[in-house]
């Protein structure tokens, strides 16, 4: 007589569900949680794109990914203070410390990504008077060794900043310990990365972007046992190919397209093999060294040791060139760009990718998107659309 | 650059001795540019007109170029919009900057405008001081002319003080010394120290002239709008500073305005209501937007944008004994753009007591996010914090899509509707 069985669900499935919910969370229950279980220890919410983590993280604070509240709240505050031209990041996240979602970290910190992010700094500083608040000022002339030196000294003002709220001195030692944990974090996820590129089937975008999200939300010694746990079981992924077409996908590397979104992109008939989501937390293409003065290493792997980022102008080459590059090195049939609505580095590169894809025969397509939405419709059409075009040319 | 060949209302005359005096040496200017673009000499420089080291230009004979100048040029008259979609055609977004689609759309047009021929750039210096357009402008001359580009990069007003760190300092000045050295690659001459100096010592003095003609719009009635007639002063601080033409401009400026301050005369002929003003203004509509607040006998005492080249108002001076280090404390810490929102509103907070304004009147522009993002926020602190009447209006400083008069025209009539019968219930 057969016995009915119930399905446990595999492993990896309800990782990647943990992860979703974490995502999602924009009461940041994850984060809580490990606040109470370790008393006195901060938090500090680091604003899109990259933003020296291991300094938070060496002075004894969690650092988390303060990236807008996606399609999750409503905005009845923030709009008032920001244009209706703006985009819904910069919103968001000034609407979640307007709810208080907030309170329960010191504070946030802020760098020089565009012109409205660097305002909502200031409009932080004025609306909630008392938290922490900092403002980083990565460098843009790379092409001299200048750059690099100035990050260094701007590293150290930071850390005295950090050390100050965190009331603790922080060591050499402190520091090489937090690069090393978090170049493996990063380890990892460029493996995963490149088991996407090689055998798309195991792993797909959407796990691979929520199982980075999570990681933003939760302590990063955590997250590293959760990524030694998914990359093995990915390796073993019984799962075979679909026949889609091979995209990679660039410019989404701020406001965060809701889960939803890239769901649509990948049923709609696309391997995403390749993406810049949650670009700041995958900043380096190679681990930082572990050297005697970490703030020259982390300064000098900054600006040399960084994927290409339309928020970092190296006059010493063209992110366009990196993009094709990179189309090929995946042997992707395409590209996608995606960029967040009014967001104005993701659309002027538009306007160089779209001829260097032009001069390159590369198929591309142009997407808009908002972190709110809801309805995926049109998105879907279009790259139903374009799958087919790619398909049956 | 007010509008040009159109007929004037006698009451709203606007053209003085001073806006002809610039606009003939604005044409000399960009005659010069013309020059060089037909291969007759020069090496042309392409920069930002906020927060910029000219000086270090002028001491090598190079010519400065402003794309923002010529794109504002080209909004004024009239020229803007076919430009700018041509540049929407090849990709550039609605959501992009304009002056940056205009600028882009004349490049492509073989450089050649209305009132010049615009040289290709010998060295695109790219003066980051905030605005982060800067950055994607110049990388994509760069990109299209094949020129040499420097990202001369300004650390933000990013801490509490007000004062730039020694590091920053020194990072700045650095660079600046980097640059001497790609001029004079370009050039072929070594830097003259002592004509450097020269010129920064003609900048402080043309900066203290300013500071003292922006004082003269305290008095009562201001002999000048400090927006309007300020943004059409504006040019030759960019163009011509740190040339003994650029400060001559500004002492025939100052004995212009000083003696209509001492004759009690105005732009208008009442004074009625005083406003200080923040955001470029609508380019193409210059006039129109100026009759708006001359109807009601309004008159702009300060403005933010008049400070987008640089903030002489409260005590900096170029320093002829410090070249390299005033340039570098006028890049960091005395211009709008380099200095944080915050660092705004005490600087508007400033020119409303200082200059005894009646209300604040904030014209957000699209293109610009520098200026308008956040403006919302602005406005609640002056209205709820500091009980000044505010004004926020909307359209765009280059293209003229956004712009609806009508509209525009009722807010502003509602506006000052209110603050008058305010004043007559507290005259009463």
């Amino acid at each position: 007589m057969a016995t009915t069985q119930v399905q446990e669900k595999p492993r990896l499935e309800s990782i990647f569900d943990e992860c979703r919910v974490i995502s999602e969370d924009v009461e940041f229950e994850a984060a809580k949680r490990w606040l109470a279980k370790n008393p006195g220890r901060k938090a500090i919410g680091c604003f899109p794109i990259y933003a020296p983590v291991e300094l938070i993280h060496a002075a004894g604070m969690l650092p988390l990914g303060i990236i807008g509240a996606g399609n999750q709240i409503e905005i009845t505050h923030a709009d008032s203070r920001f244009q209706s031209f703006v985009c819904s990041i910069v919103k968001s996240t000034l609407e979640l410390g307007f709810t208080d979602r907030l309170k329960f970290m010191e504070g946030m910190m802020f760098h020089s990504i565009c012109d409205p992010a660097r305002n909502l700094a200031s409009v932080f500083i004025r609306n909630f008077p008392g938290t922490f608040v900092e403002y980083v000022h990565f460098p843009q002339n790379l092409a001299s060794p200048l750059g690099t030196q100035y990050l260094e000294t701007e590293y150290r003002r930071v850390l005295g900043n950090l050390e100050a709220r965190a009331g603790r001195k922080v060591t050499t030692e402190d520091l090489n310990r937090s690069i090393q944990l978090y170049n493996q974090i990063r380890g990892i996820l460029r493996e995963l990365y490149q088991i996407r590129a090689d055998s798309p089937q195991l792993i797909s975008a959407t796990e691979s972007f929520v199982l980075t999200r999570a990681g933003t939300l939760m302590a990063p010694e955590d997250h590293l046992k959760m990524l030694q746990e998914v990359l093995g079981l990915v390796r073993v992924r019984p799962a075979r190919p679909k026949d889609r077409i091979r995209v990679v996908l660039e410019g989404s590397f701020c406001e965060l397209p809701p889960i939803a979104l890239i769901e649509t992109l990948e049923e709609a008939g696309c391997y995403i093999l390749d993406d810049d989501f949650l670009r700041g937390w995958r900043w380096f293409t190679s681990d930082i060294p572990i050297q005697s003065n970490p703030l020259t290493a982390l300064a000098e792997s900054y600006a040399n040791r960084s994927y290409y980022s339309g928020i970092k102008h190296d006059t010493r080459e063209t992110k366009f060139g990196h993009l094709i590059q990179m189309a090929k090195d995946k042997k992707a049939d395409a590209v996608i760009i995606q960029a967040a609505k009014f967001c104005e580095p993701a659309l002027f590169d538009y306007a160089l990718y779209r001829k260097a894809l032009d001069d390159a025969n590369i198929p591309h397509l142009l997407l808009e998107f908002e972190e709110k939405t809801w309805i995926f419709d049109r998105a879907r059409s279009e790259v139903e659309t374009f799958v087919e075009s790619l398909l049956f040319d | 650059m007010a509008a040009n060949g159109q007929k004037s209302d006698k009451k709203t005359d606007y053209q003085g001795k001073m806006h002809n005096l610039q606009k003939d040496m604005i044409g000399r200017y960009y005659d010069s540019l013309t020059a060089c673009a037909e291969g007759k000499g020069g090496k042309a420089v392409y920069m930002m007109i906020s927060g910029n080291p000219v000086e270090l230009i002028q001491a090598f004979d190079m010519i400065p170029v402003y794309p923002e100048v010529n794109a504002l040029q080209l909004a004024v008259k009239k020229q803007a919009l076919p430009l700018i979609l041509e540049a929407e055609e090849m990709g550039y977004s609605t959501d992009n900057c304009a002056y940056v689609k205009a600028d882009i759309g004349m490049y492509f047009k073989g450089r050649k405008t209305p009132f010049a021929t615009i040289p290709e750039p010998d060295l695109i210096l790219c003066n980051y001081v905030g605005c982060n357009v800067y950055l994607q402008w110049f990388e994509h001359l760069a990109q299209y002319s094949g020129r040499e580009i420097y990202n001369l990069d300004i650390p933000f007003s990013r801490t509490l003080t007000d004062e730039p760190s020694e590091e920053d300092l020194n990072y700045v000045v650095k660079q600046l010394e980097e640059i001497i050295e790609v001029c004079e690659r370009i050039t072929g001459k070594s830097l003259d120290y002592k004509k450097l100096q020269r010129i920064v010592e003609l900048s402080g003095e043309t900066g203290a002239l300013w500071c003292e003609i922006k004082k003269l719009t305290m008095c009562r009635p201001s002999p000048f709008d400090s927006y309007f007639d300020s943004v059409t002063m504006m040019a030759p601080l960019y163009c011509l500073r740190g040339t003994e033409d650029g400060l001559w401009f500004f002492q025939e400026a100052y004995k212009e305005m000083k003696a209509r301050a001492d004759r009690h005369e105005g732009p208008l002929p009442e004074e009625k209501f005083r406003f200080v003003i923040e955001g470029p203004p609508p380019w193409p509509y210059l006039r129109q937007f100026r009759d708006m607040f001359s109807r009601w006998g309004a008159v702009a005492v300060a403005s933010t944008y008049s400070t987008v080249g640089g903030i002489w108002e409260f005590g900096f001076r170029h320093d002829p004994m410090r070249p390299l280090e005033s340039i570098a404390k006028h890049m960091l810490q005395f211009n709008l753009t380099n200095r944080n929102f915050i660092q705004r509103y005490k600087q508007i907070k400033d020119y409303v007591e200082q200059w005894n304004a009646d209300a604040l009147v904030i014209h957000s522009v699209k293109s610009c996010r520098l200026f308008s993002a956040g403006q919302g926020d602005m406005r609640e602190y002056f209205t709820k914090e500091l009980n000044v009447p505010t004004l926020l209006i909307e359209s765009d400083l280059e293209d003229p899509r956004y712009f609806s008069e009508a509209q525009l025209r009722n807010r502003v009539d509602a506006f000052f509707e209110s603050l008058e019968h305010r004043k007559m219930l507290v005259a009463k």
